[in-house]
């Protein structure tokens, strides 16, 4: 006789975790390694600018979109950014989330107001919502959107909702945070595996274009 | 049980005014959550109650139970209720002993059969019947006996209700609630490590008031006591949803009383009504006194990592997971290099180049 939900509780915070992790870590090294082992033909051509600058400001001129992005795609560039800023601090800055980083690596900061992180959940649930609906409202963005892309979607959104519900105790709290740890663990799992890898390659992949721009004296 | 003098003899004996008796007629009222227009049915009910027969059988246990539920701030008014049941066998509690105690159960058993309350603490070792005997006889035997003449069968204490510290991994003992013994009869559990003593009378009054047994959750546990989470009704829950968190026992965050959660604070997953009814004559509970909640009034508490850390931080150690995973992943990335490398090898060495010549052949 159990609490309904805490098997699956324990189970997240124990072997699930473990998988998630183990799982994670050896996607992430697979795939870091398998990219910086691709080479390129040596370049032979006198080089008519410096790669190193060029990738360097690459690394931050992608923080802005390009001229005239910004009118055509404006949902997908002010969610986008608002979204990104969202999951950041909902993830590493809610004291709960430091508390399992803590517990698990050692190490904590400082999180910042939960009633914050409230709100910010729920203005970052509702801008997926939106660049999804925005995905599958144009005929030619959801031509290339693939299974992935949807995926992804919920995969980053079920951790969110989850969290939400249990921090404003919507149902029963053990269940809800269960699923809650539980999707957390497969969006790590699977970040490797999945386009989520962005978000270990977005530094070195601006790095790459811009050095390989500024090696021909162009902006990337 | 007609020979027996009525709660309102037994009140008026002990000096109780009437006053006082319609008070706790009007906190217990308030504590079943029921209407408060209750409270004078509750008073009539208790007043008229015969003093129902109550055996109390104690297994696997430590003897907390019942120091909670006698001990509940003497003399008050719910130690009078509980005096005013007739226990007719309680071997903590009883002065008779051996023979002659058994012999006093089995005479209540037989002369109040089908009426009497059992009442049980402590589970029950199934591993090996030696484990624990009363008089010669197995805990799971007297419970069969005693269950089949109970009007109702109430299991106080975590390990009555749910096998507690006793089946503990690795349950040593082969130890079982009460619910997995009696399948035939409603159990009503009563969980904490000890119960708090004002639920423990609630749920007689409430036999008492309206013979019969109150709502039950999916665990056996009268909804009215159990219904909440104690962070749903913690007083240091708005430090929570402010993100204000003790870090350690003395630290500044712990003399403001902010919340206990990154202290490994049980309080979000444990159902009870600590936070509201509180303990000893509702002086404090636990989390007022500074540490966290444990979680003892829920299933397998023991079995539910350290009591010290957070309710959703991970139980295990992932470092040497970690540590096969990355070589693990090592090992493929440079063979997935290497097959790449070669691949590109061999693309390289069938390409045929695309002359001009040929390219004008196509047009």
């Amino acid at each position: 006789m159990t609490e309904p939900g805490m098997d699956l509780l324990m189970w997240a915070r124990g072997t699930g975790f473990q998988i998630a992790i183990g799982v994670f870590l050896f996607g992430l090294v697979l795939r870091l390694i398998e990219i910086f082992a691709l080479r390129r033909k040596a370049d032979v051509a006198p080089p008519k600018g410096d790669a190193v600058s060029g990738g360097l400001r690459t690394i931050f001129t992608r923080f802005v979109p390009a001229p005239g992005f910004a009118a055509l795609l404006p949902a997908q560039i002010i969610g986008g950014v608002i979204f990104h800023f969202g999951l950041l601090f909902i993830v590493f800055f809610f004291v709960p989330h430091i508390a399992v980083i803590k517990d698990t690596f050692g190490v904590s900061w400082p999180g910042i107001s939960s009633a914050v992180i409230n709100a910010l959940t729920v203005l970052t649930v509702a801008i997926l919502v939106v660049l999804l609906v925005v995905r599958l409202k144009h005929p030619v963005r959801r031509y290339l959107s693939d299974f992935q892309d949807y995926f992804i979607w919920a995969l980053t959104v079920v951790p969110l909702v989850s969290g939400y519900m249990a921090f404003n105790a919507v149902g029963p709290y053990t269940i809800v945070l269960a699923i809650h740890v539980l999707s957390a663990e497969l969006l790590i799992a699977l970040i490797p595996f999945t386009r989520l890898t962005h978000a270990f390659t977005w530094v070195s992949s601006r790095y790459y274009n811009g050095a390989f721009a500024g090696r021909k004296g162009t902006m990337s | 049980m007609a020979n027996k003098p009525i709660l309102k003899e037994v009140l008026r004996d002990r000096g109780v005014s009437r006053r006082g008796f319609m008070r706790y007629c009007a906190t217990l009222t308030s504590l079943m959550a029921l209407p408060a227009a209750m409270a004078p049915k509750v008073a009539q009910a208790l007043e008229g109650a015969p003093r129902p027969s109550v055996i109390w059988l104690s297994f696997q246990e430590c003897t907390g139970c019942t120091e909670s539920i006698t001990r509940s701030s003497a003399p008050s008014l719910e130690d009078l209720i509980f005096n005013a049941i007739s226990l007719d066998y309680h071997h903590t509690l009883q002065a008779a002993s051996g023979h002659a105690a058994e012999a006093a159960r089995e005479a209540a058993m037989k002369a109040q059969d089908g009426k009497y309350l059992l009442i049980v603490d402590g589970s029950i070792p199934l591993g090996n019947p030696g484990y624990s005997t009363i008089a010669g006889i197995s805990n799971e035997d007297m419970l069969r006996d005693a269950a089949k003449g109970a009007a109702a069968i109430i299991a106080v204490g975590s390990c009555a209700a749910y096998g507690g510290l006793p089946m503990a991994d690795p349950n040593p003992t082969g130890a079982v609630s009460v619910s997995q013994i009696i399948t035939d009869k409603p159990v009503v559990n009563i969980p904490g490590c000890p119960p708090i003593a004002a639920v423990m009378t609630g749920v007689l009054a409430h036999f008492l008031t309206f013979q019969g047994l109150p709502d039950l959750d999916e665990l056996g546990r009268p909804v009215v006591f159990y219904g909440d989470t104690i962070h749903d009704r913690c007083y240091r829950r708005p430090f929570y949803n402010q993100g204000l968190f003790a870090k350690g026992f003395d630290d500044e965050g712990a003399r403001k009383g902010w919340c206990l959660y990154e202290l490994g604070c049980k309080g979000p997953v444990t159902r009870n009504a600590c936070a509201t009814i509180k303990w000893n004559g509702g002086v404090s509970f636990p989390i007022q006194s500074g540490h966290g909640c444990i979680g003892c009034s829920q299933p397998d508490f023991w079995d539910a990592g350290s009591l010290y850390t957070a309710v959703a931080s991970p139980t295990a150690d992932i470092t040497p997971v970690a540590g096969m995973a990355a070589a693990a992943g090592v090992g493929a990335g440079v063979a997935v290099a290497a097959l790449n490398a070669q691949s590109k090898k061999k693309t390289a060495s069938e390409s045929t180049p695309v002359t001009v010549q040929e390219l004008g052949d196509k047009q």
